[in-house]
């Protein structure tokens, strides 16, 4: 399995990409999302092997890496560890900074590992069952999964909705897939190939963070400092293993579903913790139950996202989103046949998975202080060398000053957005799937001859329809329950 | 809790169309009406090479799903108002204003140029006054980034007054 990993210049490609996710993971605003998609142009000049263990690497290190600020500045790095603040300062404030690090770092590593094993063995089981997926099929698994995204995604469902419509319909411009028809493209000729995947994330979570900072300069983080460093105990190890465990499984599960993987799953992981323990009124008050059972589950996330991501070609999470795109651009097309024809590729990218939790439980371990450091560096340096990255990284990829300033506009949209109360995460997955999308329905409408009762023929699509609006009629049946 | 509801009760009084929740869906229906006139532009596949439905029949499906989403967010806001947001300050604005002065500057004079020229503008605004680390974020950075784009990826950037002294 870790045959192809043992080249000295894909561990190379390993070890960077996990510095690199976890300084990105360290430093609140950016993430592996934006890291991965402002890292995509340099992955041309690499082979798709080293191309997709770098972006996967950035995914694992990323995710854990915001752990560091979350407990030593009560700011997560990333929204996956905003559940670890809860207990994870508090515990700092105590002088145990050492422990809470401690607990975050292994629990991440094992959610992390047990995930590349839920991943080893459950994509190749649903890469099976894609087989007997048509078109009808593939439409109603991307409507499914528009629909979780809706229903468990962070914020208010309907807008949750709108901002997934939205990502669709910027799919649907330029020359139509199937009859070369302009669409929306005003006689700018740029527009005729569509608006690119990297302006739209970069734009959407780069920028309009660049904005969002803009109006946070008089923030001021309280630091904890990391001195004398109180490892955990083997008491602490016994006392959460059960946690630990039980989060991974839940971070797994959510990870497979299409959503924003890391972040549902650690606050699942976290109030699930709460109700198990036996010390629910210690959570908040720097509980390390409370800190295992979000950093496990979303560490566990990012194997669970990358079932349907590989398998199905339908990404788990935004961050799978960049590493969907990274495929593609490197000619490799997720789904059932990957497994068929190109299992050491596949093999390579569990390998890699499984190397980057150990590499980044080493990182973590011994350079969490030098890591935590990083978040010295003032916004007012850090951000402008960002964009400086971001608006090359963005004109690289077709050399175009138009996917620039589509860039812009998406960071100003971005940012009201997310001033609004809508989740931009739901855009990129619905630029993702909007062709699958629009393609699957009309060659499916061409199969039935139009009619769209044919759809309730298919029992699969039936099923994933049905699986739909149990989705859409969740959150009401949860705010029902949460007014009694 | 008590902010909370402060905050809210604030947005409460304001006329309507000073309200979020009327701009937000104001913005939303007048951008997607505009958008959904457009798609009646749309050129038609003839009947008989027509298979499946017309390229324009799936924007429309979304443009009137997302209009009448945002009528259900609006009419959900009468029960649950949003919360007032802060003013924004001014270095957002200047920073959306640096943007424009990069969109300016990168299509008349040069794209190094313009990113310099945005992220002295950017960190000065923010608060940095050392001239080395304005000079750090302008110049060095984007000079070792230019570099590393032109030399590792072997882009080529588009040409302007600085851009050219490199090339030729």
């Amino acid at each position: 399995m870790m045959a192809p990993l043992f080249s000295s210049k894909l561990l190379i490609v390993l070890l960077f990409g996990t510095l690199f996710g976890l300084i990105l993971g360290v430093l609140p605003g950016l993430g592996p999302t934006t890291g991965g998609a402002l890292i995509l142009p340099f992955t041309m000049t690499l082979d798709p092997l080293s191309a997709i263990v770098l972006l996967t690497s950035i995914y694992c290190a990323g995710t854990y890496g915001g752990a560091i600020t979350a407990v030593l500045i009560n700011t997560p790095g990333t929204p996956a560890a905003a559940a670890t603040c809860l207990d994870g300062y508090p515990l700092a404030q105590k002088g145990e900074a050492g422990r809470a690090l401690g607990m975050a770092t292994v629990s991440s590593t094992v959610g992390g590992i047990f995930s590349v094993i839920v991943l080893v063995f459950f994509a190749p089981v649903l890469a099976k069952l894609a087989y007997e997926f048509g078109q009808p099929e593939y439409f109603a698994l991307a409507i499914f999964g528009l629909t979780m995204l809706a229903s468990i995604g962070e914020g208010s469902p309907v807008k949750n909705l709108i901002a997934g419509a939205f990502g669709i319909l910027i799919s649907t411009i330029g020359k139509d897939f199937m009859t070369s028809i302009d669409r929306f493209t005003y006689g700018i000729n740029e527009l005729s190939v569509g608006i690119g995947f990297i302006p739209v994330v970069v734009g959407l979570f780069a920028i309009s963070e660049m904005l969002t900072q803009s109006t946070l300069l008089d923030q001021v983080f309280k630091r904890v400092a990391l001195k004398a460093v109180k490892l955990p105990s083997l008491d602490d190890y016994k006392k959460t293993w059960k946690t630990i465990l039980r989060s991974s499984g839940i971070g797994s599960f959510i990870g497979v579903l299409p959503a924003e993987g890391g972040t549902v799953a650690s606050l699942i992981g976290y109030s699930e913790a709460k109700r198990f323990s036996k010390e629910p009124e210690e959570f908040g008050k720097g509980s390390i139950e409370g800190i295992v059972g979000a950093e496990a589950a979303n560490n566990a996330a990012t194997g669970g996202a990358m079932v349907p991501t590989l398998a199905l070609g339908i990404p788990g999470s935004a961050t799978t989103a960049v590493i969907l795109t990274g495929l593609i651009i490197h000619g490799v097309r997720p789904g059932p046949d990957l497994f068929r024809e190109q299992p050491d590729f596949l093999y390579g990218i569990f390998g890699a998975m499984l190397i980057a939790n150990v590499l980044f439980f080493i990182f973590g371990f011994f350079g969490a202080k030098l890591f935590a450091r990083i978040t010295l560096v003032p916004n007012k340096i850090l951000w402008p060398m960002i964009f400086a990255v971001s608006v090359c990284g963005t004109y690289s990829l077709s050399q175009s000053i138009i996917d620039v300033w589509i860039m812009l506009f998406f960071g100003v949209l971005g940012f009201f957005m997310r001033r609004f109360g809508f989740s931009v995460v739901p855009v990129i997955i619905g630029l993702i799937l909007g062709e699958l999308v629009e393609g699957t329905l009309r060659q499916s409408l061409v199969i039935f001859d139009g009619n769209w009762l044919m759809f309730l023929t298919r029992p699969i699509a039936l099923t994933f329809f049905i699986l739909s609006l149990i989705a859409l009629a969740f959150p009401l049946i949860r705010s029902k329950k949460n007014k009694k | 809790m008590n902010n909370v509801q402060n905050k809210k009760r604030a947005n409460k009084s304001l006329p309507f169309f000073f309200k979020d929740e009327f701009k937000v869906f104001f913005v939303i229906i007048f951008f997607s009406t505009i958008l959904l006139i457009s798609t009646f532009t749309f050129d038609k596949v003839p009947p008989i090479l027509n298979r499946g439905i017309q390229p324009a029949t799936f924007p429309k499906g979304l443009l009137v799903l997302i209009m009448f989403l945002t009528t259900i967010i609006y009419y959900l806001s009468f029960k649950n108002p949003w919360k007032k947001e802060k003013k924004l300050p001014k270095p957002f604005f200047l920073t959306i204003l640096s943007f424009v002065l990069f969109v300016v500057i990168s299509k008349t004079l040069d794209f190094f140029l313009a990113i310099s020229v945005l992220s002295i503008f950017v960190s000065y605004n923010w608060g940095e006054k050392r001239v080395f680390y304005l000079l750090l974020v302008g110049i060095i950075f984007p000079l070792v980034v230019f570099i590393f784009f032109e030399m590792i990826l072997g882009l080529r950037f588009p040409p302007g007054i600085i851009t050219n002294l490199y090339y030729y």
